[in-house]
């Protein structure tokens, strides 16, 4: 019983951390129209900040610096928050597949550099040296856990009622008028490129807390941690669970994750030995399919975005050509 | 032959299926003739070009060009129907050189395209000099020389051209309507859309206006010229917007 | 450093092939294609495959070419793996991108791209496994042309150079000679221009998608035959793919031709300076140096 208990709260763990960097791509892709190809990048960015500004001191690679817990993982953010500075000053005034190919593009890099700047970020062998905050508190087994599933659960409370309120802020208006119709917001004087750099930004760095969220709790981070594979994982549940909706953001973290999951288990389990080489094929396949067949039929997601009314009582319609 | 090239009836049509923007036109062009269609901004003048062309789609009501109905037609198909179009403004293929946007549009006239051509060549010479130059070299009239030229390739009955003036200086405008009048002396039927509206009307036919998506008035364009209502209208709000 | 030149012209003329394909299919459909890359493993592969059954069928087939590591069985498994490819994109249009393309905004194309990216990627490898395979195991010897600088070049290169330069060559003329070409420019600068001057749209994206297809099989089977096939062709390629179309300009030929060129040689003499770790990094940095100096590429237009 206890066993299970200890599963339910580290699976809800590690759902509730990509259910955080879920709604920081649902503010980008849902809300603002950005399509994050790299969400990775940021993630690692989040991930490595955290580690290196508050582990101990190591002789083979940067850290050590010590900071308390909620200063390393604001860190992550930061870092995760310029890196998107840079790729969307860059991008973000172009045509919109710049940015996906930019942020693909820094993912990739990202990922290679951590894996062979070994004075940076450790290398191939990841990242160490980090004592997880307050284990002096609560040691190492179960009662750890709980409390740092408390604590993500707490972080996934506020971040989703942070962006709650924001999209329904003029600010959240403004950015699905820019997202709706830019010439239309531009005419208004609004500066669209401004306004989707700032939500960029934003979304890249809550991306970047869950990134140091998932670091904190392994204690530990590699390049493996940061493979392309998770944007696309990331991806889905927003795709799955229904962009443009916050909760359907945090619906398809938990489905999507549970059925990854469920997925790898019952490939180790059941498929005959000499496939087990080919397991991750076969997950990927099944999510590959996933995302292509939601695309296809039912776009909107499980939880679609509600329609936001006009003033004039109709709904918003997307933007047609001519007139 | 019946003397109606073009009979459109309730044509209802718009981008999105229940936000129609033609609320139920009828409209018929005589052949050989000069056809205008004015009225205000957002009264769906352009819309009822590009329904007729296909590029819109058509919710409800008929459209038939010599009998044959062509209501919801692939805009790739209007050659082989007899119609020509020419879009508002970006008209030519800009980085093409003029002889092979000529040589697209008579992508389809097998043998006779080489006597084509020279035709084409002969009757707006200023094209035939700077064949091999890219068509997005060209002077704003040149360009509309070079659409109708393209039109004129596939041997229409029908020309619809919207707002061919656009963007050009009054004398160049003037030139582009009156090539458009001498076409209809070989038989060929013009419906156009036009800002300006002096200009049009005395060169016209006959004249539509729509307002808001419907007809709102219809006449020979002599009529509607010397009339007091459309003249206070239409050619004192002509001289509002132009400034 | 001149051996890196030499390296980084060829890597080029595959990453021209490739690049020519994708900016037609992302000037046409407007989406960035991020499964054009997995339509050179489709290649690569399906000339394994072929080549394998011709020289069963024929022996004689099996003889290599002259100096080359080639065989003639591998020439005409070439040409059907062009077919086979264009083929392959044409059906993946129809089962995804056309659908979505009919629904949905551009960027979910992209996405939709991400998902077919994988599914190709991760069949590839259940099909094929996981590790990598060569055209042909007999050792071809590198020609010294140069002992100081040291430079060696392989037939094969040679072989790999001239081919693609023929074929730039063809495409060059079907473009600006052929009134099919004028029509598949026209459709890229005015889709709707394009149609009411007869052209059918529906035909020409899926001459686009074979053009695009053959042009990637050849570049699939050239780097196959230069280095090794394994399924991550696809996600090794994709980045540098891309960053010779932006280096080019989203929408010309010409300048995805000239920066498959750019960004190979650029990746190889920075290997001359950087670890060699680094290299995947490179076509990145050249997609930020592109972007500060001129966003719109070397021969691009600046459009939304």
């Amino acid at each position: 019983m206890i066993g299970l208990l200890s599963y339910a709260v580290f699976f809800s763990t590690v759902a509730s951390i990509l259910a955080i960097a879920v709604l920081g791509l649902n503010l980008q892709w849902g809300f603002t129209g950005l399509f994050n190809g790299g969400v990775v990048a940021f993630f690692g960015a989040g991930a490595y900040g955290t580690l290196i500004l508050g582990g101990t001191p190591q002789a083979d690679h940067l850290g050590g610096f010590g900071l308390i817990y909620p200063l390393a993982l604001a860190g992550g953010a930061v870092a995760a928050g310029l890196l998107a500075w840079v790729v969307g000053v860059l991008t973000l005034r172009l045509r919109q597949d710049y940015l996906a190919i930019a942020t693909f593009g820094i993912a990739v890099t990202f990922e290679n550099v951590m894996r062979n700047a070994e004075a940076l970020s450790g290398g191939a062998k990841g990242f160490r040296g980090f004592e997880r905050p307050l284990r002096g508190l609560f040691g190492d087994g179960f009662a750890y856990n709980l409390f740092f599933f408390c604590l993500v659960l707490l972080l996934l409370v506020a971040v989703y009622l942070f962006l709650e309120r924001l999209v329904r802020s003029p600010f959240g208006r403004l950015l699905r008028a820019i997202r709706e119709d830019e010439d239309a917001a531009r005419s208004l004087g609004k500066a669209p490129a401004r306004v989707r750099l700032v939500s960029f930004i934003t979304g890249s760095a809550i991306i970047g807390i869950a990134g140091g969220l998932y670091a904190t709790f392994y204690a530990f981070v590699s390049p493996q941690d940061v493979l392309p594979t998770l944007t696309f994982q990331i991806w889905a549940m927003l795709i799955v669970g229904g962009a443009g909706n916050n909760r359907g953001a945090v619906f398809g973290a938990f489905l999507i994750w549970g059925a990854w999951t469920a997925s790898g288990w019952a490939l180790s389990r059941f498929a005959p030995v000499e496939a087990q080489l080919y397991t991750g094929s076969i997950q990927y396949i099944l999510i590959g399919s996933i995302i292509v067949a939601m695309l296809l039929w039912r776009p909107q997601g499980l939880l679609p975005e509600r329609l936001v009314l006009s003033q004039s009582g109709q709904p918003v319609k997307p933007r047609q050509q001519g007139a | 032959m019946d003397d109606i090239v073009l009979r459109a009836e309730g044509v209802v049509s718009g981008y999105v299926p229940d936000l129609p923007i033609l609320k139920g036109v009828d409209m018929a062009v005589r052949r050989a003739s000069v056809t205008v269609i004015i009225g205000p901004n957002g009264a769906g003048k352009s819309t009822l070009v590009k329904t007729i062309a296909g590029l819109v789609p058509l919710s409800a009501g008929h459209i038939a060009h010599d009998g044959v109905e062509i209501g919801g037609i692939r805009p790739d198909r209007l050659a082989a129907q007899g119609i020509a179009y020419v879009p508002q403004m970006d008209n030519i293929f800009r980085t093409l050189t003029i002889r092979q946007n000529l040589d697209l549009a008579l992508r389809h006239a097998g043998a006779d395209a080489a006597a084509r051509l020279e035709e084409l060549y002969t009757r707006f010479p200023p094209l035939a000099e700077k064949r091999n130059d890219r068509a997005g070299a060209l002077s704003g009239g040149q360009r509309q020389f070079l659409a109708v030229a393209m039109a004129l390739a596939t041997r229409p009955s029908l020309i619809l051209m919207d707002e061919p003036s656009a963007g050009l200086s009054p004398k160049a405008a003037q030139e582009v309507l009156e090539c458009a009048r001498g076409l209809t002396a070989q038989g060929v039927t013009i419906l156009l859309v036009e800002q300006n509206v002096k200009q049009a009307l005395r060169l016209a036919d006959h004249c539509y206006i729509l307002a808001e998506g419907r007809n709102q008035l219809d006449g020979s364009a002599a009529d509607l010229l010397s009339d007091p209502v459309v003249g206070e209208i239409y050619l004192g709000a002509r001289r509002k917007g132009a400034a | 450093m001149i051996q890196n030149l030499a390296d980084g012209i060829l890597v080029g003329s595959v990453l021209s092939l490739g690049a020519i394909g994708l900016t037609l299919v992302m000037h046409m459909l407007r989406f960035a294609n991020f499964s054009h890359a997995e339509l050179l493993s489709i290649g690569a592969y399906a000339a394994l495959v072929f080549d394998g059954v011709f020289a069963a069928i024929l022996p004689p087939l099996a003889d290599r070419i002259g100096p080359l590591s080639m065989t003639w069985a591998l020439v005409l498994a070439l040409v059907v793996a062009v077919a086979v490819t264009g083929a392959s994109a044409l059906v993946i249009d129809r089962l995804v991108f056309r659908r979505v393309r009919a629904k949905g905004s551009e960027l979910s194309m992209v996405f939709a791209s991400f998902g077919v990216a994988m599914i190709v990627r991760n069949v590839t490898g259940l099909v094929f496994g996981l590790g990598t395979q060569l055209y042909s195991k007999d050792i071809v010897f590198a020609v010294v042309v140069s002992r100081d600088p040291m430079l060696l070049i392989k037939p094969d290169q040679v072989f790999v150079l001239v081919a693609t330069l023929l074929v730039m060559v063809a495409l060059h003329l079907v473009l600006s000679r052929t009134t099919l070409g004028f029509a598949l420019r026209a459709v890229a600068e005015n889709p709707v221009l394009a149609q009411v001057n007869g052209v059918n749209l529906a035909r020409m994206i899926a001459l686009v998608w074979v053009v695009g297809g053959g042009l990637a099989a050849i570049a699939g089977v050239f780097y196959g035959l230069t280095n090794q096939i394994s399924p991550m062709i696809g996600r090794d390629l994709v980045l540098p793919v891309f960053a010779a179309t932006i280096v080019g300009g989203i929408g010309s030929v010409y300048g995805a031709a000239l920066g498959g060129f750019i960004v190979g040689i650029a990746a190889n003499v920075a290997l001359a300076v950087l670890p060699s770790g680094y290299s995947p990094s490179v076509p990145f940095l050249i997609i930020l140096a592109v972007l500060l100096v001129r966003p719109n590429g070397l021969f691009g237009e600046a459009r939304a």
